[in-house]
């Protein structure tokens, strides 16, 4: 592998050769602002914002897809560049809903980070774009076009990741829109609603249903853990609130799934706090209705009964089924409770079904 | 899985049989998908045309239960074109006579007409297998839940070992494991006839170490697997049973005989998060916690050990299974000394000798491989390297068996059972998930569009199903990639519990219920 020296805001750092600006900045510890680019995906080079000046190159050149093939002088904080980056930023924000105050995703979008770090003049330009109804047509993301900067990044995953093709660009200029097939809703579509789409929309064009109003995005604490749908065992952030799961997110851990989520790993969390979850010990009286009872009560009744049938039949009438979506350590500690408190191998779970 | 997950997207031929994996296993799918772009030939072979098949070389549809037949059949081709892997049969496996002989048991022409497949499809899917590089072969419970289960298997490892396709990358036999943990309840020894890690109850030193290690004396004798249990619970020598976050009222075949045992136990103890169907039957109902709430580790189908983090308290006064297991124990007299899981993870690595180099430090950021013998060991990306962890890998002689119940003039369909993308299992988290519950409120049978016009149903309309063991009435889906004659159900639904009209014969192995395979017939309501 070749190895070319580059100065990079004058430092100086080595790299292999083909490594792009972008990912050069980053091993030197020098963040380039972007938009539509996203590790997990090949560079769009739409959004303009991770600019840079190279030497002896006429025009900027955008740091995610300009890839080091000669020694090279960057500059990716100059003034030329950042007149450049505010220009573009103000470009974006002429068409821009600017209702952060009310947008799912305040205090997680980078373009409103962006936008504050540049002091951008919000209303600088003004121009007409077409005014999108908000879709709220599927039960799981809401569709919100007017704040869509067209990065292409909800493209990309769905096509590169998911290699689906559910949505691309339609129409041109101004009117350009990220659509399905003749723009119907998602439901319509073959979209298997992995939300890929939404965990790299950087702004708040795509957010999810299930946490619409419940959440300020600094109010989430995330934990990561397994994904219980299913064997794939991905990796899956549980965002938290007032002991409230409210919605799932993909970290960037190095996981099985890399980042992907499917449907019921992304949108199917609210059974955690449903109302219906039991929360007391139940015992079925002689009418057949269940009553709430103590720990206390229901630990000595079942050690009572289980000794009695035990005593009376002996160990091998007794059975337990332990489960396929409980942890290992309750497996563990059920089997030996089975063989070693009761005395059987009558010990089985629903791996066969 | 012999190999990994990651690996799938190097292979150069993948065989999907039995497992509809983009609703099952979503995220392996992608693995598949990205192989598919990348140049792999993928060969599906299912009675259903799956997503899959759409980018597949081959959809092959078999008859449901014929599975042997067509893995023999292909077999048989590659042995007479000559494609089989001679050294590798030769310097790592045994019994290659035997498995040569029982493949030239039947003609392609036979084969044929048990699998309803073209022999030419056959052949096809035998020659792209076997000279391709890397062939791989992922299977789910398509393969796996017949009275011939585990003929299925074998002939699947048959056809690895002939091909040179095991203890390589991106080769394998690739069983996708349906539910989290189920790996890891079999590998805590959550199984009648074994202890954790696979070790023999049967075997008297390893009784003894357990013995020992417990420090309790320990029975010798196999103990009843889940339908076992049923049919004893139903004559009354089975007298309690203690159900953990399961719910054989809707997962379990001939579900009106499993309500009928549960209801003779003399004491049913049922813990989970919800009332499930299961749980109303209970004498006692104690409240678990969901996997948000505890702290632990999953084992994934591909062997490996990953860290489930609490995230939230328990809801009132619900508490981690662990915690009311140890507490029963401790109330009968078996003193359990656990504080939190990590203890439990420290005395499961001290008694299984493929998690001893697992630790909670080690994968707290990404889990480990079994095999990991040691704290240094960095986990077994695939098995068999080298050498077959038995010695040499054995060839099995394996012959086509017909599944228990074949149509007839009553019951004149087949019918087979599945999942789908939507739900989970019995739907006890999935269906009170919203908005997983509004895109897939109902469940639906799935029938052929030639025998929706024999039978004069539209799509959407009810239907009443019925088999030996009960009958049920659903919504009808029409699916034009189905085979004539099969007819297909998602067991989800309590509504329409596909179960009560499934068979609850077993293989006799592995006792895993024949759910691919009974007959029914269907009625237009």
């Amino acid at each position: 592998m070749e190895i070319i020296k580059i100065n990079i805001d004058n430092q100086q750092v080595q790299v292999p050769k083909g490594t792009t600006i972008l990912k050069a900045a980053e091993i030197a510890g020098i963040e380039i602002p972007n938009l539509c680019f996203h590790k997990r995906l090949n560079p769009n080079s739409v959004c303009r914002v991770c600019v840079v000046e190279v030497k002896g190159e006429s025009s900027l050149v955008s740091s995610c897809s300009y890839t080091i093939e000669k020694e090279l002088t960057i500059y990716t904080d100059n003034e030329r560049v950042k007149t450049a980056r505010k220009l573009v930023l103000e470009l974006i924000m002429s068409t821009h809903p600017n209702d952060c105050l009310l947008c799912e995703n305040n205090g997680s979008c980078k373009l409103q980070d962006y936008a504050y770090q540049y002091e951008v003049e919000v209303f600088k330009f003004t121009r007409e774009r077409p005014k999108y109804n908000i879709d709220k047509s599927n039960p799981f993301i809401i569709r919100d076009y007017n704040k869509c900067i067209l990065c292409g990044r909800c493209v990309s995953i769905c096509h590169q990741e998911q290699c689906s093709d559910i949505i691309n660009y339609t129409h041109r200029g101004f009117d350009t829109k990220v659509s399905t097939y003749f723009d119907r809703g998602l439901e319509e579509s073959s979209c298997a609603f992995c939300g890929q789409c939404v965990s790299v929309c950087p702004t708040g064009a795509l957010s999810e249903k299930v946490a619409k109003g419940k959440a300020r995005s600094w109010e989430l604490k995330k934990v990561n853990t397994i994904c219980p749908y299913c064997g794939c065992g991905c990796s899956i952030d549980l965002n938290v609130k007032d002991n409230q799961v409210i919605k799932v997110t993909s970290p960037e851990n190095e996981s099985i799934n890399n980042g992907n989520l499917c449907v019921k790993g992304r949108f199917g969390f609210d059974f955690i706090n449903h109302p219906e979850r039991l929360k007391s010990p139940l015992l079925k009286d002689k009418n057949g209705n269940f009553k709430e009872i103590s720990w206390h009560e229901a630990i000595t009744t079942i050690a009572s009964k289980l000794r009695e049938i035990k005593d009376n039949y002996g160990s091998n009438a007794i059975a337990g089924l332990s489960s396929a979506k409980c942890t290992n350590e309750e497996n563990y500690v059920f089997q030996k409770f089975m063989r070693a408190a009761i005395g059987t191998n009558n010990i089985d779970h629903c791996a066969r079904l | 899985m012999t190999n990994s997950i990651s690996e799938i997207k190097d292979a150069d031929c993948i065989l999907v049989t039995g497992s509809n994996t983009t609703e099952a296993h979503p995220i392996i799918a992608l693995e598949i998908k990205k192989a598919v772009k990348k140049g792999a030939k993928l060969i599906v072979i299912d009675p259903r045309r799956i997503e899959l098949s759409k980018i597949a070389i081959l959809h092959l549809q078999q008859i449901p239960g014929t599975d042997v037949a067509w893995l023999n059949g292909m077999m048989r081709v590659i042995i007479e074109e000559n494609l089989h892997d001679k050294n590798f049969i030769n310097n790592h496996c045994e019994d290659f006579e035997l498995l040569k002989e029982a493949v030239y048991e039947q003609s392609l022409e036979d084969i044929e007409k048990i699998t309803g497949i073209n022999s030419s499809d056959i052949k096809e899917a035998a020659i792209l297998f076997a000279k391709a590089d890397k062939s791989t072969i992922l299977y789910s419970m398509g393969i796996t839940q017949h009275t011939t289960g585990t003929d299925n298997v074998l002939s699947i490892a048959n056809l690895a070992m002939l091909t040179g396709n095991i203890g390589k990358e991106s080769t394998g036999v690739n069983p996708l494991r349906g539910q989290n943990n189920v790996q890891g309840a079999c590998d805590m020894g959550a199984l009648p006839n074994v202890f954790p890690g696979y070790q023999k109850v049967t075997d008297h030193d390893l009784r003894n170490k357990f013995e020992e290690a417990w420090n309790v004396s320990l029975s010798n004798k196999v103990g009843l697997t889940v339908t076992e249990m049923m049919k004893e619970a139903a004559t009354s020598s089975l007298r309690a049973l203690y159900i953990m976050g399961e719910n054989p009222m809707l997962s379990d075949p001939d579900i009106n005989h499993v309500e009928e045992s549960l209801k003779s136990l003399e004491f049913l103890i049922v813990q989970d998060i919800f009332l499930t169907e299961t749980a109303k039957l209970a004498h006692i109902v104690l409240p678990g916690v969901s996997f948000a709430e505890k702290d632990g580790t999953f084992t994934n189908t591909e062997r490996r050990v990953q860290r489930v983090r609490k995230a939230i308290n328990p809801l009132g006064y619900s508490l981690p299974d662990w915690k009311i297991i140890r507490n029963i124990s401790n109330a009968l007299g078996y003193p359990m000394r656990y504080n939190s899981s990590y203890d439990i993870m420290e005395e499961i690595r001290y008694l299984i000798p493929s998690y001893a180099g697992i630790t909670y430090e080690r994968i707290d950021n990404f889990g480990l491989q079994w095999p990991c013998k040691n704290i240094d060991d960095p986990g077994t990306k695939f098995l068999h390297k080298d050498k077959f962890v038995r010695g040499k890998g054995k060839f099995h002689s394996v012959k086509y068996i017909p599944a228990q119940e074949a149509p007839d003039e009553k019951y004149p369909f087949i019918f087979t059972t599945g999942r789908m993308l939507y739900h989970y299992h019995t739907g006890s988290m999935s269906r009170k998930a919203k908005g997983l519950d509004e895109i897939c409120p109902q469940g639906y049978v799935e029938i052929s569009l030639e025998d929706s016009q024999e039978l004069n149903i539209s799509e959407g309309g009810e239907v009443k199903i019925s088999s030996r063991r009960g009958q049920i009435s659903t919504m009808v889906k029409i699916n034009q990639g189905l085979r004539k004659g099969v007819v297909f159900m998602p067991f989800h639904f309590v509504e329409c519990a596909a179960n009560t009209l499934t068979n609850p014969a077993l293989d006799p192995k592995s006792k895993i219920p024949e759910l691919k395979v009974a007959a029914v017939n269907i009625e237009k309501f």
